[in-house]
């Protein structure tokens, strides 16, 4: 139907524009409203403020490890052994899915602190203990999937895409670090 | 009403003054005595009605729970643990709940392979079913939180395993997971809010439910031999026949549901859900329960990672898409199976492809049960059933295969090709003379 009187139907009338315009304005302002709703879910203050954990390595003897508390997570501390450090450096030219030298990981070679998390889903991996299993590559496994990860904590085997995470952490002392705050 | 055939009678009185406000009466005598049910709706189609109750059930039963539970890390554990022991008939409400999930999936699977065998999902159902689809996925969210609620060592490691799962999204994965638990892992801020959205959920799914039962009466029930009712002599009122039909499956079901509650309440839970959440400690060997199986065994499944030219799927976003595709395909179905006829019984080759998928489910649910690198097994009859010790994964990964390949590949390929058997001239054909005769 063409009548001289009614626009072409598919002519945009002041009426489109004024609904679209209006629609636009009210989708832009629920994005703006829905902008702090949703942050509200983000950490809170109090969250954020337990962010930091000290913890005193003076009483982790050579080839011991500890397991501390950090953001509710497990963070394992390791004093490693010269042999350790050694099989660690020598892996750095291995075949690797998250390549990384073992320098990059462990600022004093000695202490390696990692997050004590799978990579994959989260587990807490084993190898804290003397007697715990530690994978086939001597340094932690994870029993959830069967994640190996070596000496310096790198993933080589099973599931997981990355290396354990070092946390920041920085030493306040010799025998003190602060996990949470990068050197 | 005596008389069901006649229009909406008029009511009087105290009723005619409400319906003449609101139209309830008229409502439920429309949808109840005169909606028309074909006459021959097996014992499949008391699933429905059975979900229906058990959501009603576990609404009830769940608000009781939540005036004596504590949504807080600290008091969450012994609040459950109260319930058991000091709450009147805690205990009770408790078992019916906790046990009341499992019967749930357990009714809803039937229910949606009910669907599969007779096309329930077919012209006109399609978004009946996709409906449904969007009902199942808010099950599996509001049963994944619930089973966080009672912070055992289950609750805690499976909502690591689960909520660690969107860390795989490129990019955003990581942060989205922080906010996730509002917090570095799963803690209180991540319990308070799974307790508040598993209160809230299952009202989504009460207002999905109704958009179904909408969906469902705009076109009636599909039945047994999935042809369209063509007369009123294909049906009978819904009340009080299948009123009837159902409350005696809610009978039998009442009876399962409380043999469980009664005589074995924590058969289908972990014992190591009655050890408090413990971050430091993973159980040897986390297990989702029964339901999510078949998608556990989906997501380990994928183990190696998928070049796709210019960028890399890595396994665990495989997995992660893996799974969530599982369900995602079930709500494009109407379009992979376009064959005209409905019900499995005239499809001779779909109806062996359906049976052999149920198999393929169990397989599934099987290998999502055992370590991935445990020799594949299961029992029938008491006895062992091995397979030369290969490893679960390998079934795992077979069976993933044929999931998808029955959607994606069999069915549209059947839909093509298959020749069905001739379909009776009506509902009532064959009740008079039956098929083969
Ligand atoms: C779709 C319906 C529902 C499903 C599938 C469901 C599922 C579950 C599951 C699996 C648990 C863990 C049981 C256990 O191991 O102890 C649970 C616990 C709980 N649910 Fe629900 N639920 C539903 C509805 C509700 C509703 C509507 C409420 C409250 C209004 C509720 C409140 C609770 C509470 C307080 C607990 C913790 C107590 C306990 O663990 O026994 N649920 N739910
Ligand atoms: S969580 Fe460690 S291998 Fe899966």
């Amino acid at each position: 139907m063409t009548d001289a009187n009614t626009p072409s139907s598919n002519e945009p009338t002041r009426r489109d524009f004024l609904s679209l315009t209006a629609g636009a304005v009210g989708v832009a302002g629920v994005a703006c409203a829905a902008v702090p709703l949703v942050g509200s879910l983000a950490p809170a203050a109090d969250v954020l403020a337990l962010a930091n954990t000290e913890v005193d390595i003076s009483k982790i003897a050579v080839g011991q490890s500890t397991t501390v508390m950090w953001r509710g997570k497990p963070v394992f501390i390791r004093h490693r052994s010269a042999e350790e450090i050694e099989s660690a450096k020598a892996d750095d030219a291995a075949e690797m899915r998250d390549p990384q030298t073992d320098a990059a990981r462990a600022a004093r070679p000695e202490w390696l602190v990692l997050v004590g998390q799978c990579t994959h889903l989260g587990c807490v991996p084993s190898g804290q203990k003397m007697s715990d299993n530690k994978g086939d590559y001597n340094g932690w496994f994870c029993p959830c999937h069967g994640s190996h990860y070596d000496a310096s904590g790198r993933i080589r085997k099973g599931p997981a895409p990355l290396n354990l995470a070092v946390p920041p952490y920085k030493f306040v002392s010799d025998t003190k670090i602060l996990i949470g705050q990068a050197a | 009403m005596s008389d069901s055939s006649a229009a909406p009678t008029q009511y009087t009185g105290l009723k005619g003054w409400i319906e003449y406000r609101l139209p309830v009466f008229s409502f439920m005598d429309h949808e109840l005595n005169h909606y028309p049910t074909p006459k021959n709706l097996n014992y499949w189609w008391n699933f429905g009605s059975l979900a229906g109750i058990t959501l009603v059930v576990m609404i009830l039963t769940g608000i009781l729970l939540a005036m004596n539970y504590s949504g807080d890390t600290k008091l969450a554990f012994q609040s459950v643990e109260r319930i058991m022991r000091d709450v009147n008939g805690g205990w009770l409400i408790r078992y019916i709940h906790m046990n009341g999930a499992s019967m749930f999936f357990m009714v809803v699977y039937i229910h949606i392979f009910r669907g599969l065998y007779y096309g329930s999902y077919k012209p006109p159902r399609e978004l009946l079913w996709m409906l449904g689809c969007v009902i199942l996925l808010l099950m599996m969210a509001t049963a994944f939180m619930g089973y966080v609620l009672p912070w055992g060592q289950m609750s805690f490691w499976g909502a690591t395993v689960i909520t660690n799962l969107f860390s795989a999204l490129p990019l955003i994965g990581e942060d989205l997971v922080i906010w996730l638990w509002g917090g570095f892992s799963v803690d209180n801020p991540t319990l308070t809010r799974f307790f508040a959205l598993h209160f809230l959920m299952p009202f989504m799914i009460v207002g999905v439910v109704v958009l179904h039962i909408v969906a469902l009466h705009k076109h009636g029930s599909n039945n047994p031999l999935g042809i369209d009712i063509k007369s009123k002599k294909d049906s009978i009122p819904f009340h009080p026949y299948y009123t009837i039909k159902d409350l005696y499956g809610l009978g039998l079901f009442a009876l399962v549901w409380a043999g469980f509650v009664f005589f074995s309440p924590n058969y289908l839970g972990h014992p190591d859900n009655y050890i408090m959440a413990d971050p430091m400690v993973t159980p040897a060997h986390i297990v989702p329960e029964w339901y999510f199986l078949p998608f556990y065994a989906i997501l380990r499944a994928v183990t190696f990672d998928i070049p796709l030219g210019l960028f890399t799927i890595d396994a665990k976003l495989g997995g992660v898409l893996a799974m969530f595709g599982a369900v995602g395909v079930l709500f494009v179905l109407p379009w992979l199976d376009r064959h005209p006829v409905r019900s499995a019984s005239f499809r001779p080759i779909y109806r062996w492809a359906f049976w052999f998928f149920v198999l393929v489910c169990l397989g599934l649910g099987q290998t999502g049960a055992l370590q991935p690198d445990e020799p594949f097994y299961f029992i029938l009859l008491g006895m062992r059933i091995e397979f030369f010790g290969i490893h679960s994964v390998v079934f795992a990964q077979l069976f993933t295969v044929w999931y998808f390949f029955h959607f994606v590949a069999l069915l549209p390929l059947l839909s093509k090709i298959e020749r069905a058997k001739g379909l009776p001239k009506s509902i009532s054909e064959p009740v008079l003379r039956p098929a083969g005769a």
